[in-house]
C-alpha cells in the first residue's frame, strides 16, 4: 500500500460515487406536474373535520372540500349565500330560515338537505346526539345561542336562537360552520376526520401522514368545476426549508412567508401576493393595578411606541400600523376618522411626568411563537427599548406559547403589567367582546386579561350584539372604536397582512381577507 | 449466552418502568395543557375545562398514570388528539422513517469512521493521515442542522441536484431511487459527526493495537501489511470500537430530531416535537416510552456483541 494506490482508489471511489449521484439526481430536476398544484402548509392538519379544527392551516384545506351555508363573498368579509340560496330573520332577530339550493350533493353520492344541516348542528352542540363522541368540537361555542335546529322541508331550515345574535351569519360563514356529510360520519365514527366528504368543489384522495393531503377536482360539482386536477398540501413546518422548497422549485405556493425570505422572491419566476385579513397585534394592559391604572401612562405607551419602525424594520412591511381594536379589514364597521397614536416621545414622557410614572418597572410577558404573533421577540425587544427611551424600566419575562397563554389568559394580575397579543377573528364583535368588556374579565370567563372597564363600551357591545340591521351595527362598533382608543386598554401595534408567494405557473390566486385559502379558480401551467 | 442475555434483558425493565414514570410526570407538570394548544386564543377556562374532560385529563394523576400504564402493556398506547388517530399506528409509521435515516446514518459513519481511523492509523502523521484529521475535525465541528441547511441551499437550491426535503416525492415517485435521492443529504447531514468521532476513536485504538508485540510478531513472519492491519489489528481494535458505536448509535438517533426537522423527514423525532409542542401528551409519551425502548434494546445489544468479540466481558 503505498500513497499512489490509496490516491487511486480513492480517486475511483470519488468518481464512482459522484457519477452515483448524478445517475440518482437527474429526475429531480423535473418540474411539478401541470395540472396539480402543491402548496407548503406550515403544518400537518389535525383533522378534516370542520368541527373539530380551529388551525388557520387546517382551514386552508377544508375550505376547498367543503361548503357552508353561506361564505364570505370573495375579496370581503360580508357574508352572502352559498349553499342557502337565501335567509330570512324574524323580526326579534331570534330565528334564521335558510332555503337551501337543490342541486347539490355529497362527494359520496348523498343529498345535501335540511336533514344534513341539523345533523351538522345537533353533532355539534347537542350533548346527547349519536355523534357527539366524534369531536371534541372546541369552536361549538360559535353557535351557542343556537337552541334548536329544525328541518321545515327538504330544502327549508331553521335555526332558533336564545337571543339574538348579530354575528351568526358570520360564524356560519367560518369554517366551523361547514357541512359535512351525515352518512360518511356514521360510516367512520371517530375517523371521519381522515375520511372527509363534503359538497366542495375537491373531493378527498389521500392523506399521506407527514406527507401530503391530497384533494381532486370533483367532476360532479354544482358550480364551475376548479381549475386544477389535483391539489396537493405539503405540511413542511420549518420555515427555512418551506422557503428553500419554493426556490427550488418543489412547491408552486407557500404561505406564511417568513418577512426576512420575502426579498428573495422579488424576481422573476415568483410572485408575492399579500391581502390585509382581520387581524390584531396588541400589548394587553394591566388596568387594574401598576402604573397602566392611569390612562395617561397607557396613551403615554401608545405615544412611546415606534410602531411605524416595528412594522417597516422588524415585520420588513408585512403589517400595517393598528389605529385601534377593530382591524380595517371589517371594513363596513371599521372607524375611518380614527389615526394611530403617532410616534412623539416627547408626549410620552410629559403624560408620564403628569402621572408621577417617570422610572416606573413594568413587567413585560412576551412569547416566542403562536398564532398570529408574528415575530414576537424582535417586536418585543423594540418595544421595551422604546418605552425605557421614554423613563420607563421595563424587564422581559419570554414563554412559549402554551405556557403564555396560560399565563395571560388567567389576568396579568399580581403578575406582569403588559403582554403582547394577537387576534384574528371572523366577526368585529369577537374580539372587543370577548376581550374589553367588563363582564370579560378572566373571572367571569373572558379574555380581558387587562381588566379593562368602561360601562359605555359593554352598554355599546351589548347592543351591537343584537342589533340586527347591519348599519346599526356599524354605527356602534365606531363608537365603541373612537371611546377604546381615547382609554387606551391596549397599545394598538399592528394588522397583519397576510402573505403568499406562487411561482409565475400559477395563475388567478388570490388571498382573501378571511385568511381562507380558496383554491377553485387557481390555474397551474 | 443466553442467560447473559436473559439477565440484560430483565434488566431493561425497571429501567423502562422508571422511563415511564419520568416522562409521565415531565408532562404532567410542563406548563400548558392540550385544551389550551387546542383552543389558542378561545382557551376560556370553561372551554378549557371541557376539552381536558373530553380527553380525560380531569382524573388524579396517579388514577392516569396507572390507567396510562396498563392499556400500553395491553399494546394501547391511547389516541393522539392532535392527529386524531392511534399513538401506535403514528409511531409504526413514523419509526420506520426513521429507522431508514437513522440505520443509513449508522453505516455510513460506522464504514467511514472506521476506514478513516485504520487508514489514518496505518500511516500515522502521513498526508493520508493529517487530510483525514483535518477533515474530521471539521466533521465533528459543524453543527448538524447547519450543515444539513447548507446542504439544502448548495445541492437542492442551487445546483439543484437533489430534492430539499422529504423522503418522497410527492407526484410519481416511491420507488428506491426516490427514497436514495431523498435519503442522501439527511444522512451525511446526521453521520457527519458521529463519523468524526469515531474515526478519531478508531485512529487511538488501532495505533494502541498497532504497537503490540503480535503485531511485530507478524509482520516479522512476513504476513502482508494489509492482513496486518485489516485482519490482525482492526479486529483486536474493534473491542474498543464497538462500544463506541454503540454510543454513536444512540446519538444518530437522537441527532435524527433536528435533522428531521430540517429535512423534513417524517420520522420519530419530529413527530416528538411536533407532539410536546402541541402537549399532546399520550403521543410523547408513547413515543420517547417506544423510543427509550428501541434504546436500551440496542444497547443490550452491542453489549452481547462486545461479550462475543472478547469473552473477558461476560461476567
Amino acid at each position: 500500500m503505498t500513497i499512489l494506490s490509496l490516491t487511486r482508489r480513492t480517486l475511483f471511489a470519488a468518481a464512482t460515487s459522484v457519477l452515483a449521484l448524478g445517475a440518482l439526481s437527474l429526475p429531480a430536476q423535473a418540474q411539478t406536474p401541470p395540472g396539480v398544484l402543491i402548496v407548503g402548509q406550515i403544518a400537518e392538519p389535525k383533522s378534516l373535520d370542520p368541527a373539530a379544527v380551529t388551525a388557520v392551516n387546517d382551514f386552508r384545506i377544508l375550505v376547498n372540500l367543503y361548503e357552508g351555508l353561506v361564505r364570505y363573498a370573495p375579496g370581503t368579509l360580508e357574508v352572502e349565500p352559498h349553499l342557502a340560496t337565501g335567509w330570512e330573520v324574524s323580526e326579534d332577530g331570534t330565528v334564521y330560515t335558510f332555503t337551501l339550493r337543490e342541486d347539490v350533493t355529497f362527494h359520496d353520492g348523498t343529498p345535501f338537505d335540511a336533514e344534513a344541516v341539523k345533523f351538522n348542528f345537533d353533532r355539534m352542540l347537542n350533548e346527547d346526539h349519536p355523534y357527539h363522541d366524534t369531536g371534541p368540537f372546541p369552536l361549538a361555542f360559535f353557535f351557542g345561542s343556537v337552541e334548536s335546529t329544525e328541518v321545515v322541508d327538504t330544502h327549508t331550515v331553521r335555526f332558533t336562537l336564545s337571543e339574538p345574535y348579530a354575528p351568526f351569519l358570520s360564524n356560519l360563514a367560518y369554517p366551523t360552520g361547514l357541512i359535512v356529510s351525515p352518512a360518511a360520519v356514521e360510516a367512520n365514527g371517530a375517523d371521519y376526520g381522515r375520511n372527509p366528504v363534503g359538497t366542495g368543489p375537491f373531493t378527498f384522495a389521500e392523506w399521506r401522514s407527514n406527507e401530503a393531503v391530497v384533494i381532486e377536482r370533483n367532476a360532479e360539482y354544482w358550480g364551475d368545476p376548479a381549475g386544477t386536477e389535483a391539489v396537493v398540501f405539503r405540511p413542511i413546518t420549518d420555515a427555512n426549508t418551506r422557503v428553500a422548497e419554493m426556490l427550488a422549485g418543489g412547491i408552486d405556493l407557500m404561505v406564511e412567508v417568513p418577512p426576512t425570505a420575502l426579498g428573495q422572491f422579488q424576481g422573476d419566476g415568483f410572485e408575492v401576493v399579500e391581502q390585509a385579513g382581520p387581524h390584531v397585534w396588541f400589548l394587553i394592559l394591566n388596568a387594574k393595578e401598576g402604573p397602566f391604572a392611569d390612562k395617561r401612562v397607557r396613551q403615554a405607551a401608545n405615544y412611546a411606541i415606534n410602531k411605524e419602525a416595528i412594522v417597516n424594520d422588524v415585520l420588513e412591511g408585512t403589517a400595517e400600523v393598528a389605529a385601534g381594536p377593530t382591524p380595517p379589514a371589517f371594513a363596513w364597521a371599521y372607524n375611518e376618522e380614527l389615526d394611530p397614536y403617532p410616534y412623539d416621545p416627547d408626549r410620552a414622557r410629559e403624560l408620564l411626568a403628569e402621572a408621577g410614572a417617570e422610572g416606573a418597572e413594568l413587567t413585560f410577558y412576551v412569547t416566542e411563537g403562536g398564532s398570529g404573533m408574528l415575530d414576537p421577540i424582535p417586536m418585543g425587544t423594540a418595544i421595551q427599548a422604546d418605552l425605557n427611551a421614554v423613563g420607563l424600566d421595563v424587564s422581559i419575562e419570554t414563554y412559549e406559547w402554551n405556557t403564555f397563554l396560560g399565563e395571560v389568559n388567567p389576568g396579568l394580575e399580581g403578575k406582569a403589567d403588559m403582554a403582547e397579543m394577537a387576534w384574528m377573528t371572523n366577526d368585529p364583535d369577537t374580539l372587543p367582546y370577548l376581550a374589553l368588556r367588563t363582564e370579560a374579565w378572566p373571572s367571569e370567563g373572558g379574555f380581558n386579561s387587562g381588566y379593562y372597564s368602561n360601562p359605555e363600551v359593554d352598554r355599546l357591545l351589548e347592543q351591537a350584539r343584537v342589533a340586527t340591521d347591519q348599519a346599526e351595527r356599524a354605527r356602534l362598533y365606531k363608537e365603541m372604536q373612537a371611546i377604546v382608543q381615547e382609554d387606551a386598554p391596549w397599545v394598538f401595534v399592528a394588522n397583519w397582512k397576510q402573505n403568499a408567494v406562487t411561482s409565475d405557473r400559477v395563475e388567478n390566486f388570490s388571498l382573501e381577507p378571511s385568511f381562507l385559502l380558496m383554491l377553485e379558480d387557481v390555474v397551474k401551467n | 449466552m443466553g442467560r447473559y442475555i436473559l439477565k440484560r434483558l430483565a434488566s431493561a425493565i425497571p429501567v423502562l418502568l422508571g422511563i415511564t414514570v419520568i416522562v409521565f410526570l415531565i408532562m404532567a407538570m410542563i406548563p400548558g395543557d392540550p385544551a389550551t394548544a387546542i383552543l389558542g386564543s378561545y382557551a376560556t377556562p370553561e372551554n378549557v375545562e371541557k376539552i381536558n374532560r373530553d380527553l380525560g385529563l380531569d382524573k388524579p394523576l396517579v388514577q392516569r398514570y396507572f390507567i396510562w400504564l396498563g392499556n400500553m402493556l395491553q399494546g394501547d398506547f391511547g389516541r393522539s388528539f392532535s392527529l386524531n388517530r392511534p399513538v401506535l399506528d403514528e409511531i409504526l409509521d413514523r419509526f420506520g422513517a426513521t429507522l431508514i435515516l437513522a440505520g443509513t446514518s449508522f453505516v455510513l459513519c460506522a464504514v467511514l469512521g472506521i476506514v478513516a481511523g485504520v487508514v489514518s492509523a496505518a500511516r500515522q502523521y502521513g498526508l493520508a493521515d493529517k487530510a483525514i484529521t483535518f477533515t474530521v475535525l471539521i466533521g465533528i465541528s459543524i453543527p448538524a442542522f447547519f450543515l444539513g441547511m447548507m446542504m439544502i441551499l448548495l445541492f437542492a437550491v442551487k445546483l439543484r441536484w437533489l430534492p430539499v426535503s422529504g423522503m418522497y416525492a410527492i407526484y410519481g415517485g416511491g420507488d428506491l431511487p426516490d427514497l436514495l435521492r431523498h435519503l442522501i443529504m439527511p444522512a451525511l447531514a446526521l453521520a457527519a459527526v458521529a463519523t468524526g468521532v469515531i474515526a478519531r476513536l478508531s485512529r487511538s485504538a488501532m495505533l494502541e493495537v498497532l504497537r503490540q508485540d503480535y503485531i511485530r510478531t507478524a509482520r516479522a513472519k512476513g504476513v502482508p501489511e494489509r492482513r496486518v492491519i485489516y485482519g490482525h489489528a482492526l479486529r483486536a481494535a474493534m473491542v474498543s470500537i464497538i462500544p463506541v458505536l454503540g454510543i454513536q448509535a444512540g446519538f444518530v438517533l437522537s441527532g435524527a430530531v433536528y435533522i428531521e426537522i430540517v429535512f423534513q423527514w417524517p420520522g420519530v423525532g419530529r413527530m416528538l416535537v411536533d407532539a410536546i409542542l402541541k402537549r399532546d401528551i399520550l403521543l410523547v409519551q408513547g413515543g420517547v416510552v417506544f423510543v427509550a425502548a428501541c434504546y436500551v434494546l440496542f444497547n443490550i445489544m452491542v453489549d452481547v456483541a462486545q461479550s462475543l468479540l472478547d469473552p473477558r466481558i461476560k461476567t
